[in-house]
């Protein structure tokens, strides 16, 4: 049983449940044959007779939605329903054309699920009720102070999978933690683009609050966030309102709410009351959907690592929690680079894959998130990139802040660097490990510092670092230093 | 009451050059124009039908083969698309709605050289059974104008039978191209669910509404069939064809069983309709047919569920008709819910604002349980019980209406119009084919006899239908 005293507010217990539009990324749309990327399109390109609702136009499932829900039930943790159908579901409005949106409500393509959302200090299992797979609506626009709005309808038909949890959330980190795994799900399986700034994910929160554990408040549904901020802020916004309404002897109605990102605060928009009676019924025009477990089963073969499988594969680094979190995220930042190859690929020395990830975490994620430009690299490069440079420290030849440049120059070089070594030799990066050479070196370095030299016959150690600093100037910072602080010592015979 | 040869023949002469496509679509377009009277066409297609017919002869002429309906004029139900022309559903909301895309039926007809002259009148979006509820005008039946020629395929019917075109395409959603068939003396054939695509087809029960050929004969009908049937990609719920041509079609009916429907003939069935189905049941089994009387019980309950589902599905598929896109819209609203209003309030007639009534209140929450819900179970039973019986037998026979073609105005009272369709619904619940042929009749208005078959057996139907052609 979960204490639940924590998570109190001035004595009422928060409730979250969050309902996710997730938009796949699929070619086409969920019912015709129309591209389904409108990011850059002018309004109204990206329509069929079918996306009109024009008469006589019958919808014609996409199966590539159908395959990237079965991944997406297999990242949330279940098997996919072999039974599922669509519905109509009814409502007028302008950016709807045929006057009903096709989507699933009796038999989803997804029933139950988890998501483990990681917080500060522990790990929470959030249950999933339902996944199910519907089609968008247009958008409209209504322009201030006009006597008219605007639809496009470039967007109607994109194919969405709503992810509605259960109430298992009482605060807003948990809210906030839920969102973000459930974009990295998304991103990892490769079921969404999951651009939260075009939308590709959208939250609605449903709160409650109540003094009597064991029982609801009435909610109110916060809808379309679309920042993990943004759900963690309204969150906050609701539980306090509630629970200052509740305190001041008010009541709590059941509605719709909307964000005003600017203000900070919802804003009431719809209550039940005037709530539509969507009158469902079973689409006609497509057949109920039958999954073949030879289909389920090959899809599940091809399901990626996840989140939650990196994390453990990580654990032994003991990496902070903050650099784990932001390998997790790059990870996904960029469909063509990945990182987790990479370090997979060291993961048979802990040394190296040590190594490697700090490289990965403290050089190449930060430099290309402020360099967007810096191009991508294959797996294979990037791991053969890697395996030399860390032989090359290995060896002593290449000292920590030489990989740094190394690294920094490979990236951002145009053409791409074929031999490491000979680059690295050439600017310099190499480490002169030659005994005699760096004897030379040494021996001149003792010759015109008489004074330190003495010093140091003296006992006065702390001059060596002096020493060896006037040791690398004159090797042009090629000397290693460590063969140089040995060669010190036999010739002074400390 | 214009006869044309058959089909196969009129588009051998145009291949062989021995008649053009001009020379056809002219007589259609005249023929048409010297009947207007019976109001069975809405619009004419002259220019487009003249254009095609030109290029078809000149396709001709440099040695090409035009296809097996070449130069074949046709009418087509105005509930069916016709691209770049107008389709109205005979509803004055799509009143001037020009088709911006084609349906597949057309297409593949005109793949095969026919020639669309005329889009025919039905009731508004398919809702009656005598076409008085076209926003327009009452198709007349060509044997008696004071009489209705059924519907709502009846401009399709009639203009068969008064011969503006060789055949027509009409719908059939619970009984709409079987009972005007019936009502006018033509062949009309429902498919089976799926055989035909709907894309394209203005929807009136989208798990209900089949595409479907109305001829003067069976082998017409049968070559029709053939050039339409099939999966279509753009259309979900169509069903493979059987293998082999629709023309190839056996009509031995020596040991085959026909099941006569009890429910069917009882005491309301017109004394004209049970005497004629009895003579021609004695030809069948004197041809070697075994006649045997069989019970579907839950027929009784079929009209019912039908207008539940039919209402349910016709006024969601009627939610886009809201003056936004296409179509009527109110200029005078002031605000958006007022243009849905007053679009939908003036663009719909009485029977489509009756209908979306029902089916709004039988899928309403707290109804849905009891009427929509309860009508599916139903259905599922009367699926079944066509299932069972035909395990003893291998078609059924039965009246297609009840009467033969009332007068015009008669029945002013919508449930007595509904229940005309009690013999047709049936059928078409279970989603399996069934035609109308002519039966002999003595001086009295064309009867029709319904032959029912099981599911994706159209071919057999056809065979049987064949027989009974050359029996009466």
């Amino acid at each position: 049983m979960e204490k639940l005293s924590k998570y109190l507010y001035k004595g009422y217990l928060p409730t979250i449940g969050i309902e996710c539009h997730v938009q796949l990324k699929t070619e086409t749309k969920l019912f015709s044959g129309i591209d389904n990327d409108a990011r850059d399109a002018k309004p109204n390109t990206l329509v069929s007779h079918i996306c009109f609702g024009l008469p006589g136009s019958l919808p014609v499932l996409n199966e590539k939605a159908i395959s990237l829900a079965v991944k997406a039930a297999f990242a949330l943790n279940v098997r996919p329903q072999i039974d599922s159908h669509f519905d109509r579901k009814h409502y007028f409005y302008p950016d709807l054309p045929k006057g009903y949106q096709i989507t699933q409500f009796e038999a989803p393509i997804i029933l139950g699920g988890n998501v483990k959302i990681k917080l500060s200090d522990s790990v929470k299992d959030i249950g999933i009720t339902r996944a199910h797979l519907e089609e968008d609506a247009g958008k409209s626009t209504h322009k201030e102070g006009k006597d008219y709005s605007l639809v496009d309808l470039n967007r109607a038909g994109t194919p969405l999978l709503e992810i509605v949890s259960e109430p298992d959330m009482h605060s807003s980190e948990e809210a906030k933690a839920y969102a973000h795994e459930l974009y990295l799900l998304m991103k990892y399986a490769d079921v969404s683009d999951a651009n939260l700034f075009y939308g590709n994910m959208r939250f609605d929160v449903n709160v409650s609050v109540s003094k009597d554990q064991n029982k609801l408040g009435t909610r109110s549904e916060t809808k379309n966030l679309n920042s993990f901020r943004s759900v963690e802020k309204a969150v906050d916004y609701e539980i306090k309102r509630q629970v200052d309404l509740l305190e001041k002897g008010g009541q709590i109605i059941q509605e719709t709410r909307g964000w005003n990102d600017a203000k900070q605060k919802t804003f009431s928009q719809r209550s039940k009351e005037e709530a539509h009676d969507y009158r469902y019924f079973p689409e006609p025009d497509i057949p109920p959907t039958k999954l073949d477990n030879n289909f389920i089963n090959s899809i599940e073969a091809t399901m990626p690592v996840m989140p939650e499988e990196w994390r453990n594969i990580l654990k032994p680094l003991n990496l902070d929690p903050s650099s784990e979190d932001l390998l997790i995220d790059a990870e996904v930042e960029d469909a063509n680079i990945n990182y987790l190859p990479v370090i997979e690929k060291f993961i048979d020395s802990k040394e190296a894959l040590k190594k490697v990830t700090n490289w990965l975490i403290n050089i190449e994620i930060p430099l290309r998130r402020d360099n967007p430009e810096v191009k991508a690299l294959s797996t294979k490069e990037r791991v053969d990139y890697y395996q030399k440079i860390y032989d090359l420290n290995e060896t002593g030849s290449l000292n920590s802040n030489r990989a740094k440049d190394l690294i920094e120059d490979i990236l951002k070089s145009d053409a791409p660097i074929t031999d490491i070594e000979k680059y690295a030799s050439d600017k310099g990066y190499i480490q002169v490990s030659d005994e005699s050479e760096i004897t030379e070196i040494v021996r001149q370095v003792l010759a015109d510092n008489e004074k330190a030299t003495n010093d140091l016959k003296n006992g006065e150690t702390k001059v060596i670092g002096f020493l060896i600093g006037q040791i690398m100037k004159q090797s042009q910072g090629k000397a290693n230093p460590a063969i140089a602080q040995k060669i010190i010592n036999q010739l002074i015979k400390l | 009451m214009k006869k044309w040869p058959l089909i196969t023949t009129i588009a051998n002469d145009v291949n062989n050059s021995k008649t053009t496509a001009v020379e056809l679509v002219e007589e259609s377009l005249r023929l048409i124009d010297q009947n207007q009277e019976y109001g069975a066409i809405i619009s004419v297609l002259k220019d487009k039908a003249l254009e095609r017919a030109k290029f078809i002869d000149s396709e001709i002429k440099s040695g090409k083969n035009m296809g097996r309906l070449a130069g074949v004029p046709f009418i087509a139900k105005d509930n069916i698309l016709t691209i770049g022309s107008e389709t109205t559903a005979a509803s004055n909301i799509l009143k001037g709605f020009i088709a911006p895309y084609q349906s597949t039926a057309i297409e593949k007809l005109e793949s095969e050289g026919a020639i669309c002259v005329a889009k025919a009148n039905l009731d508004a979006f398919g809702h009656g059974g005598s076409t008085e509820n076209s926003d327009f005008m009452v198709t007349k039946n060509p044997y008696d104008k004071t009489r209705v020629a059924g519907g709502s395929s009846g401009g399709s019917a009639a203009s068969v039978v008064l011969g503006l075109a060789p055949f027509a395409l009409g719908t059939d959603t619970g009984g709409s191209i079987r009972q005007p068939a019936s009502f006018t003396g033509c062949i009309g054939l429902k498919p089976s669910y799926g055989l035909v695509s709907r894309s394209g087809v203005i929807a009136m029960a989208s798990s209900t509404d089949v595409v479907g050929p109305l001829t003067a004969n069976v082998s017409d009908c049968a070559l029709v069939l053939d050039v339409i049937a099939g999966k279509d990609p753009l259309d979900s719920t169509t069903i493979d064809r059987q293998s082999g041509s629709y023309e190839d079609i056996d009509d031995n009916i020596k040991g085959r069983k026909i099941g006569l429907i009890k429910e069917y003939l009882s005491d309301s069935l017109d004394e004209e309709i049970k005497q004629a189905i009895n003579k021609t049941t004695l030809k069948l089994k004197s041809a070697g047919a075994e006649i045997i009387e069989v019970s579907i019980p839950s027929l009784d309950y079929a009209l019912a569920v039908y207008y539940i589902l039919c209402s349910a599905e016709l006024s969601s598929n009627l939610s886009r008709y809201d003056g936004q896109r296409f179509g009527y819209s109110d200029k005078t609203a002031v605000n958006l819910s007022e243009s849905y209003f007053k679009s939908r309030a003036k663009g719909f007639g009485t029977e489509a604002k009756r209908r979306i009534m029902i089916g709004t209140y039988v899928l309403s929450s707290g109804y849905y349980d009891a009427y929509y819900r309860k009508a599916q179970l139903v259905r599922t039973k009367i699926i079944q019980d066509f299932h069972e019986v035909f395990k003893q037998v291998d078609f059924l026979i039965g009246p297609v209406t009840p009467t033969t073609a009332f007068k015009i105005g008669e029945k002013s009272d919508p449930l007595s119009m509904y229940l005309s369709d009690i013999m047709t619904v049936g059928v078409s619940l279970a989603g399996i084919p069934a035609i109308s042929i002519p039966m002999e009749r003595e001086n009295g208005l064309p009867i029709g006899l319904q032959l029912m078959t099981k599911q994706r057996k159209d071919k057999e139907l056809l065979g049987l239908a064949r027989k009974v052609e050359e029996l009466i």
